[in-house]
């Protein structure tokens, strides 16, 4: 799944801290701006042919500076300005009660409430499945290359089977797209967790053997501890991961409610701005989770008594 | 030693030819639907049996001094049997309807009986859709990659931006792609080049970072400039990133191309074809289209892992894995 070999690789955290540093900020918004600058211009260029029939039969002025104005106001844009999307996310996160249909708050939560589900299945899981590869060897070898291959296997294909058969066994809501988003999150905290409980070196197991510590003592005291780096690691992935599995499992079921229902029926009915609105909703709500985890990951060092590396 | 290869052996021949025999037992008159204890001892027998034997060649492919493919590759293959024989015993046995889990074989008689329609929907989306996409992104991620490594303040903008960008549900941009580019072929290809784009991004300036001072310094004592030094030394060592960016776009791009067919297609793909079929409960065709998947899924994995292995076999991390 996206993004699996960073959890292969050791994790990356002292890096990025050095760099910001060094003063990362000024490229970043070099960068950021020029997105916004060119996102303008692309909304100008791809809305004007429209803008300046529509001007034309309302029998309105043509000349440049009107039709460029108008191309930042279109009701159904081709490329709707950064403006109208910001407006239309103010206005779906402040403009109604968040019990509202009409609220992205809404939408959001519903996303939200299944992605977190999902992810604390799929990192149990994932988690379990680690420490049992580590301590059995019958299951590394039977199991592990059916995990990869379980992950060659385009997933979010099978989530409108997955939602009709739990459907008809009775399991609704929540759960379906939860399992969703734990099948595509488990793989790459099993893949991050094997590596980690798998990198105290044999000198270090050995120690902990002349203590004469059992291997759940050593699982606990050693091995856990020294995985924790590539765990937050994978969860952030997992974390993404799960997002992506559940807004992709709200779409094929004519789901009423979440930011991949937003998403279709933006589509449906020609809604760009609100396709865009849930678009950059939904990009927020994935960097407020995976911010969440780092987080979570600088509290459990403190906690530990790690000095910063 | 060999007592416990032929025990391996003799529970190894038990699991394949009992669960055949289970499985052809299933579907006689008097046990489908209604499958007695009898017929259950049996299931649960033949799963320890399989069990017990995936134990023993595993342990016997880690007494190999020279590891070889075949054994390795038996333990996986008994589970992948073993699974789905429990999954032909337990759907016909206990009679589970066909709209809710269809048996392997029910799959097997669709995947033959539906071949043309299988291909064109494996030609509309792999092909035409995912392929194009695919390379488009891959191209367009590793360029951007060269030219930011080439300017450092474009590096230390870009690169965050893009590593935070491959946290997105960028799978959502579907929509607006429908929108822009129709509903054939060309607006799921834009979907995939844009999904695969970021991942070759971030791993191709990952792999351009991993050069060690050393041996640039080797290359500046050989007067190498900046193409030399890029060609000769920091591509090829690049290379093992790159790879891994590809294997991760090659899983990427068919999610991205089924995905986007969810938001409008011609009457054609294979995301079309598991939305319909679902709609339609012939969960058979469904099954069919997602066995289609995983194997064009696996095969494309698997052709870029062998193009890995030929282009990096001198890298540790492979020399390690041999």
């Amino acid at each position: 799944m996206p993004m699996t070999s960073e959890a292969l690789a050791p994790p990356a955290r002292p890096v990025a801290r050095a760099t910001l540093a060094e003063g990362n900020a000024l490229p970043i918004a070099t960068v950021v701006l020029t997105i916004v600058i060119v996102w303008y211009l692309s909304a100008l260029l791809a809305n004007w042919t429209g803008t300046f029939d529509a001007l034309a039969r309302a029998g309105n002025p043509t000349d440049l500076q009107a039709v460029a104005t108008a191309t930042m106001q279109q009701e159904r844009p081709v490329v709707p300005a950064p403006h109208q999307v910001a407006a239309e996310l103010w206005k779906g996160v402040f403009g109604f009660a968040p019990s509202s249909k009409r609220s992205l708050l809404f939408h959001g939560w519903v996303t939200l409430s299944a992605t977190l589900l999902g992810f604390a299945i799929g990192a149990a899981l994932g988690i379990a499945l680690a420490i049992a590869i580590v301590h059995l060897r019958s299951v590394e070898a039977s199991i592990m290359p059916w995990i990869v291959a379980s992950q060659t296997v385009p997933i979010l294909a099978v989530a409108p089977i997955v939602i009709v058969a739990l459907g008809a066994v009775g399991i609704d809501g929540l759960m379906p797209k939860a399992l969703i988003a734990a099948y595509l999150c488990f793989f790459p905290v099993t893949v991050g967790m094997v590596k980690g409980l798998n990198a105290p070196d044999r000198m270090l197991r050995d120690l902990m053997r002349t203590y004469s510590a059992s291997q759940t003592g050593i699982l606990l005291r050693l091995r856990l501890p020294s995985a924790l780096p590539y765990l937050f690691a994978s969860l952030k992935i997992a974390l993404a991961a799960s997002l992506v599995g559940t807004i992709v499992a709200e779409l094929p079921t004519g789901a009423q409610a979440g930011l991949g229902a937003r998403l279709l029926a933006g589509s449906y009915y020609g809604q760009t701005v609100q396709i865009w609105a849930a678009l950059i909703g939904a990009a927020l709500l994935a960097a407020l989770l995976v911010q969440a985890v780092a987080l979570a990951e600088a509290a459990t060092y403190r906690a530990m008594g790690v000095r910063s590396r | 030693m060999s007592r416990q290869v032929n025990r391996t052996i003799i529970l190894s021949v038990a699991t394949v030819a009992g669960g055949l025999g289970l499985s052809a037992l299933a579907h006689s008159p008097d046990i489908a639907g209604q499958a007695g204890s009898g017929f259950w001892l049996g299931t649960l027998l033949l799963w320890l049996a399989a069990t017990l034997a995936a134990r023993d060649l595993a342990g016997l492919a880690a007494q190999q001094r020279k590891p070889s493919g075949l054994l390795a590759l038996a333990v996986p293959l008994l589970v992948g049997f073993l699974l789905v024989v429990l999954w032909e015993l337990i759907t016909v046995g206990a009679g589970v309807p066909a709209v809710l889990m269809p048996p392997p074989s029910m799959v097997a008689a669709r995947f033959g009986g539906a071949l043309p329609v299988l291909a064109a929907d494996f030609v509309q989306t792999f092909v035409k859709s995912a392929l194009p996409g695919y390379a488009i992104g891959c191209a367009a991620g590793f360029g951007t990659a060269v030219l930011a490594d080439r300017v450092p303040f474009l590096r230390r903008g870009l690169l965050p931006v893009a590593n935070f960008a491959s946290a997105l549900p960028i799978i959502g941009i579907a929509p607006i792609m429908v929108m822009w580019f129709g509903f054939d072929w060309p607006s799921k290809a834009a979907v995939v080049a844009v999904m695969t784009f970021f991942p070759m991004l971030v791993q191709t300036g990952a792999g351009l970072a991993a050069t060690g001072r050393i041996e640039r310094d080797l290359m500046r004592t050989y007067a190498a400039g900046y193409l030399t030094t890029l060609v000769c030394l920091r591509l090829p060592q690049a290379l093992p990133f790159i790879f891994t960016a590809l294997k991760i776009n090659a899983t990427l791009a068919l999610i991205g191309a089924i995905v986007a067919e969810f938001f409008g297609t011609p009457i054609v793909g294979m995301g079309f074809r598991i939305s319909i079929e679902a709609a339609r409960l012939s969960l058979d065709m469904v099954w069919a289209e997602i066995a289609l998947a995983a194997l064009a899924g696996s095969a494309f994995y698997g052709a870029i892992a062998l193009a890995e292995r030929a282009a990096t076999g001198w890298h540790p991390s492979m020399r390690a894995a041999r």
